[in-house]
């Protein structure tokens, strides 16, 4: 099993299974986001406080969570690049991080919408909300970092230590409901206990999560092939791997 | 004639100091700064004296961020420049004993400077003097922090075009919960509440971050001078 | 009962330009992704082809 570990440290070893994968993610992200989607939209009931514009959460939940969840995949690949040198960890990061970011302002824009309704505003000073933003700005931050460097494998390491710094947002805006008297709801999904929410409304969602998750897989297969091509563009394996 | 580690500390602060204050128009830069764009506030929003207090802990945090940023670039660019980081990489003393002392150096003579400064531009904000001890400590434990997180960014930027910019934007995201606590801080303790909390929190993110980022920026000046 | 799901319970035009925008999200990551692959393989090829000695 340890073999496999050993193997996706290799380039081209990496560059073939994100080809085959990434039809198989793309496909599984289709089937569970039509499910979540007809039955979001269509299938589960009204809200009794917030009517039909509940339904929201079922872009705006995945979408923020996918925030934070590719940035902790950028933020673990990039302390895996720096502190083994390995290369593929660098292409990684460097995929995840305009995904994460255009999902962060996915969060940040459903949010918005959603919050007009709901509590009159477009935008608040909340906790949450102003992390999220930040997560956005560190995360545009990372791609400026690694852009600015004329030598890409030293702009490689910059990126990957500034995005392992500001991994101590993260936690922030997840806990910032907690820590702070937050105009933004609790956590119902991801915390102990049963999620406090009816089966028809909470079915879909998670279904849309797994959908974005699968998505956001699919995106980094064919993201990750590009930068690995990037970054290993002289070696031999290049030759045939492009053919295909 | 090998050099203990408590000597070579003290030397590179003193040599960081001696070099600063050959140049002292260089550390008055940013305390006009400080003090320039704390004005522009009233001016641009024309408040009245009275009103003057409501903003003046946000006005007074966000001026001396601006400021501390200004002065990072320094921290240092001059030293690569000329080769001098290199030299003092190579010299055995250990890396991050230098960036420790080069920072603490930095942090006397901009965020204490600011610290210092504080009480007048304070008055022009109408902020009442039984406030000035909490926004002092607030703003040192601050500025502390804000010069580590400055050392993180600056290592990573030296040498790079408009490496300013984006030390600022690379450094901003990540000083905004002392801006959060350091102005919650001082309004507190203009309004007379408790500022116990917000203190506590400060103190927490300075030793949080006091601990961490010397590595952190170690690790960002081997990136940059390998 | 459709133009009730049109309407969204009066939210409507929260609602749709919510999804959207997330539509709008998701097709621009497969569109950049596929851009960004295309780009790589055609550098690539004129990468192998200049090493291999046909400069042109």
């Amino acid at each position: 099993m340890w073999t496999w570990f050993y193997k996706l440290a290799s380039p081209p070893y990496v560059y073939g299974v994100a080809a085959a994968l990434m039809p198989w993610l793309l496909g599984g992200a289709a089937l569970a986001m039509a499910y979540g989607l007809i039955a979001g939209l269509a299938v589960a009931p009204p809200d009794y406080q917030q009517g039909d514009a509940f339904r929201m959460i079922y872009v705006h939940v995945p979408g923020a969570i996918l925030s934070l969840t590719v940035y902790m995949v950028m933020a673990a690949a990039s302390a895996v690049a720096l502190i083994w040198r390995i290369k593929v960890g660098h292409a990684v990061a460097a995929a995840s991080a305009p995904i994460g970011a255009s999902f962060a302002l996915m969060a940040l824009v459903t949010g918005s919408l959603w919050g007009r309704p709901m509590w009159g505003a477009y935008w608040a000073w909340d906790p949450r909300l102003t992390s999220e933003l930040i997560l956005l700005f560190i995360y545009i931050g990372v791609m400026s970092l690694r852009s600015a460097f004329e030598d890409p494998a030293r702009g490689d390491r910059a990126a990957a230590l500034l995005a392992v710094v500001g991994v101590v947002n993260v936690p922030i805006v997840h806990f910032s409901v907690v820590w702070w008297n937050s105009l933004h709801q609790g956590a119902t999904i991801v915390k102990l206990g049963a999620p406090s929410m009816p089966g028809s409304m909470l079915w879909p969602l998670l279904s849309m999560w797994l959908g974005f998750m699968l998505f956001y897989g699919a995106v980094l297969c064919t993201r990750v092939q590009a930068e690995v091509l990037n970054r290993e563009r002289q070696s031999a394996w290049v030759r045939e791997a492009i053919k295909s | 004639m090998s050099v203990g580690a408590g000597q070579a500390f003290v030397l590179i602060v003193q040599r960081e100091l001696c070099l600063s204050f050959r140049r002292p128009e260089q550390l008055f830069q940013p305390l006009v700064f400080f003090l320039i764009v704390t004005t522009l506030f009233p001016l641009g929003l024309s408040l009245q004296l009275s009103q003057l207090r409501d903003i003046a802990p946000g006005v007074l945090w966000v001026a001396a961020l601006l400021s501390s940023l200004l002065s990072l670039d320094s921290l240092f660019k001059n030293d690569a420049d000329d080769g001098t980081l290199e030299q003092l990489a190579l010299s055995g003393q250990g890396l991050t004993l230098i960036v420790v002392a080069k920072t603490f150096a930095h942090w006397l003579v901009t965020g204490l400077a600011l610290v210092v400064v504080s009480p007048i531009v304070a008055t022009a904000l109408d902020i009442p003097t039984t406030a000035f001890e909490t926004m002092m400590l607030s703003l040192a434990l601050g500025t502390l922090t804000l010069s580590w997180l400055g050392a993180i960014g600056a290592g990573l930027t030296i040498g790079l075009r408009r490496g300013n910019v984006l030390l600022s934007l690379i450094v901003l995201p990540l000083a905004t919960p002392l801006l959060i606590f350091g102005a919650a801080a001082t309004e507190r303790a203009i309004s007379g509440t408790s500022t116990a909390g917000a203190l506590y929190f400060l103190a927490a993110l300075c030793v949080f971050t006091c601990t961490l980022a010397p590595f952190a920026a170690t690790a960002a000046l081997r990136i940059t001078l390998e | 009962m459709m133009s009730n799901f049109w309407s969204m319970g009066g939210y409507a035009r929260y609602v749709w330009p919510c999804f959207g925008f997330a539509g709008v999200v998701l097709a621009w990551n497969l569109w950049a992704a596929r851009r960004l692959l295309t780009g790589a393989r055609l550098r690539s090829a004129r990468a192998l082809a200049m090493a291999a000695g046909d400069v042109r």
